[in-house]
C-alpha cells in the first residue's frame, strides 16, 4: 500500500487527523461538562427529595439510558433546522449541535446512575445527618464529596457513550471536513468509501483514547486515595 | 451555584469556538455521496478558496435528502444529480435557478461470477431482464439519491418492477453509494453505480465493471442556489460565487482535472 495508514498519519502528527481528533475530544470533553453539571444536580434532586410522581422521574430517566442516539440526532437536527424553532440560531452543522445532540443523549445516563449512587449513601448517612442536624446544602455536599470516585466513573461512562456514538453527530454535525468530522465520522466515512484498512486503524486509535482517558482517571483516582488518607 | 452551572455550561460551548464569529466567510454546500466520496471536493474546493477566500462545508447526502435539506434551508447551494427532482425544486420555489456542472455515466457492477450472465454488455435494459430472469441478487440503494431514481428509471424503461413486486432478489439497503458497493461485493450481488465513485472505490474485492456505454446511463450533475426569499438565512453573494466559479472556466477546468489513475472522473459541460 501506498497510501499511509491512519497509524503513520498520527504518528507523523498529521495535522488533519490531529485536528478531528482534537476536535472530537473537546466536543465530548464539553458534552460530558455540561451534562455532569445537569445529570449530578438532577440526579442529587431526585435522590435526596420526595415529592408525587417522583417514581415516575426515576422510571423515565432509568428509561432514558437507552436513548438511541439516532433519535437525539433527528430530534436536534428538527429543532435546530432553519426551518425549526430554533433555526434562527444557526447552529445545524456546528460543533455546537454536535455537543447539544451528545448532551441530550448522556444527561439522562449520568442523572440516572449518579441518583442510584447517591441515594444508596443517603440511606447510610441518614440518621447521622439527622442526629447532627446537618443542614441541606452541607448535607449534598457531603453526599457528592463521598461518593466522587463513583460520580467520576458515571462520567466516564457518559463520556464513554458520547466519544463512541455516530448516529446523532452524524445527522447534525453533517461530517464536514474540517469543520464537524468526528473520529466516528471519520470511520463511517471511510468504510464506505471501501478504505477498510484506514476505517479499521482510526477505530483503534479511538479504542486507545478511550483507553487512555480511562487510565488518567484510574491514576488520579488511585492518587487521590492515598494522599486523601 | 444555579449561576455557576450556567457560566460552566458558557464555557464549554466556547470551548469549540463560535463558529459565526470565527469564520469569515462560509457556505453550506448540500451534495451527494458521489462527489465527496470520489475526492473531487478535495479537488476542487482548495482551488475555489485560493481565489475567493471563501470555504465550502460539503453535507454529503443522497440527492433526494441534499435536496430536503436545501428545502429546509440549511444547505446555501445543493449540487445534485437528479434533473427531475432538482427541476422540481426549482419550480416549488426553493432553488434560484439550476445549472448544468457536469456529467459522468453510471455502470452497472456485479460480482465476478457473473450469475446473470451480463459482462461485456453495452445494453443496460437488457442486462437487468438478464438479472431478474436469473434472480440474481441486486442491491438498490433505496434511499431517494440521484442514483436510486436513476436505477428505478432504468427499471422503468425496462418495464420491470421489482421494487414493488418485492422480489426476494431485489435488496434495498437504504444507504449511500459505497455502502451499497460494500454490500454487493459482500452478497455476491450486481449494482449501479456512478462511474466516480466505483474508480475510487478501494473494497472491489469480488466485483467488477460488466456493463457500461449504454447512452440511458448518462448522469448530469446540477448546481442551484437556495432560493432566499424562502430562507433569507441563505448566503446569496457566496453562494452565487462558488456557482459562478464552477461553471467558470477555471471552475471547469478543475473539474475536467480531477483524475485518478490518469483517467476523468467527471466531464464538466456547463452551458
Amino acid at each position: 500500500m501506498d497510501e499511509p495508514s491512519a497509524f503513520q498519519l498520527i504518528l507523523s502528527g498529521d495535522p488533519q487527523l490531529l485536528a478531528i481528533v482534537r476536535l472530537s475530544l473537546s466536543v465530548t470533553l464539553a458534552a460530558t461538562l455540561v451534562a455532569g453539571v445537569l445529570g449530578l444536580g438532577l440526579g442529587a434532586c431526585l435522590a435526596l427529595t420526595r415529592f408525587p410522581g417522583r417514581q415516575g422521574l426515576v422510571i423515565a430517566l432509568n428509561a432514558l439510558m437507552g436513548l438511541p442516539p439516532v433519535v437525539v440526532g433527528l430530534l436536534v437536527f428538527l429543532a435546530l433546522s432553519r426551518s425549526g424553532p430554533l433555526g434562527f440560531l444557526g447552529l445545524l452543522f456546528t460543533p455546537q449541535a454536535m455537543i447539544i445532540a451528545q448532551t441530550i443523549l448522556i444527561t439522562p445516563i449520568i442523572a440516572a446512575l449518579s441518583r442510584q449512587v447517591i441515594e444508596d449513601l443517603w440511606a447510610e448517612y441518614k440518621d447521622e445527618f439527622t442526629a447532627m442536624d446537618v443542614p441541606g446544602a452541607m448535607r449534598v455536599r457531603a453526599l457528592l464529596w463521598d461518593a466522587r470516585f463513583s460520580l467520576v466513573t458515571i462520567l466516564l461512562a457518559g463520556f464513554g457513550r458520547a466519544a463512541a456514538e455516530v448516529g446523532a453527530v452524524m445527522i447534525v454535525g453533517g461530517n464536514i471536513e474540517g469543520f464537524t468530522r468526528m473520529m466516528t465520522t471519520s470511520i463511517a466515512l471511510e468504510t464506505s468509501k471501501g478504505d477498510l484498512p484506514l476505517a479499521i486503524s482510526l477505530g483503534i486509535i479511538l479504542i486507545a483514547i478511550m483507553f487512555c482517558v480511562n487510565a488518567l482517571a484510574w491514576g488520579v483516582r488511585q492518587w487521590s486515595v492515598r494522599h486523601a488518607g | 451555584m444555579k449561576s455557576h452551572a450556567f457560566a460552566i455550561m458558557l464555557g464549554a460551548l466556547a470551548l469549540v469556538g463560535n463558529p459565526a464569529a470565527a469564520q469569515q466567510q462560509s457556505i453550506v454546500v448540500a451534495s451527494t455521496t458521489s462527489t465527496q466520496d470520489s475526492g473531487l471536493f478535495g479537488h476542487i474546493l482548495p482551488l475555489f478558496k485560493a481565489v475567493s477566500g471563501i470555504d465550502v462545508k460539503v453535507i454529503a447526502q443522497g440527492t433526494g435528502q441534499a435536496l430536503d435539506t436545501g428545502r429546509r434551508g440549511d444547505a446555501d447551494v445543493v449540487f445534485v444529480h437528479a434533473k427531475p427532482q432538482e427541476e422540481k425544486f426549482v419550480a416549488d420555489g426553493y432553488g434560484v435557478k439550476r445549472f448544468n456542472v457536469m456529467y459522468n455515466d453510471f455502470v452497472l457492477i456485479g460480482p465476478k461470477s457473473d450469475p446473470a450472465k451480463v459482462r461485456g454488455g453495452k445494453d443496460i435494459l437488457a442486462a437487468l431482464k438478464a438479472v431478474q430472469a436469473a434472480a440474481a441478487p441486486f442491491v438498490s440503494r433505496g434511499d431517494k439519491s440521484g442514483t436510486h431514481s436513476a436505477e428505478l428509471a432504468l427499471w422503468k424503461a425496462a418495464a420491470l418492477d421489482p421494487a414493488s413486486a418485492k422480489a426476494p432478489w431485489y435488496r434495498e439497503i437504504g444507504q449511500g453509494m459505497g455502502a451499497a458497493l460494500n454490500t454487493s461485493g459482500a452478497m455476491g450481488a450486481y449494482v449501479l453505480s456512478d462511474r466516480a465513485t466505483w474508480l475510487s472505490f478501494k473494497n472491489k474485492d469480488a466485483l467488477e465493471l460488466v456493463v457500461e456505454g449504454d447512452a440511458r446511463l448518462f448522469n448530469q450533475y446540477g448546481i442551484i442556489l437556495v432560493n432566499p426569499a424562502k430562507h433569507p438565512s441563505v448566503k446569496v453573494a457566496a453562494g452565487q460565487a462558488f456557482i459562478d466559479w464552477i461553471i467558470s472556466k477555471s471552475g471547469q477546468a478543475a473539474i475536467n482535472g480531477y483524475k485518478i489513475n490518469g483517467a476523468p472522473l467527471f466531464f464538466a459541460n456547463a452551458d
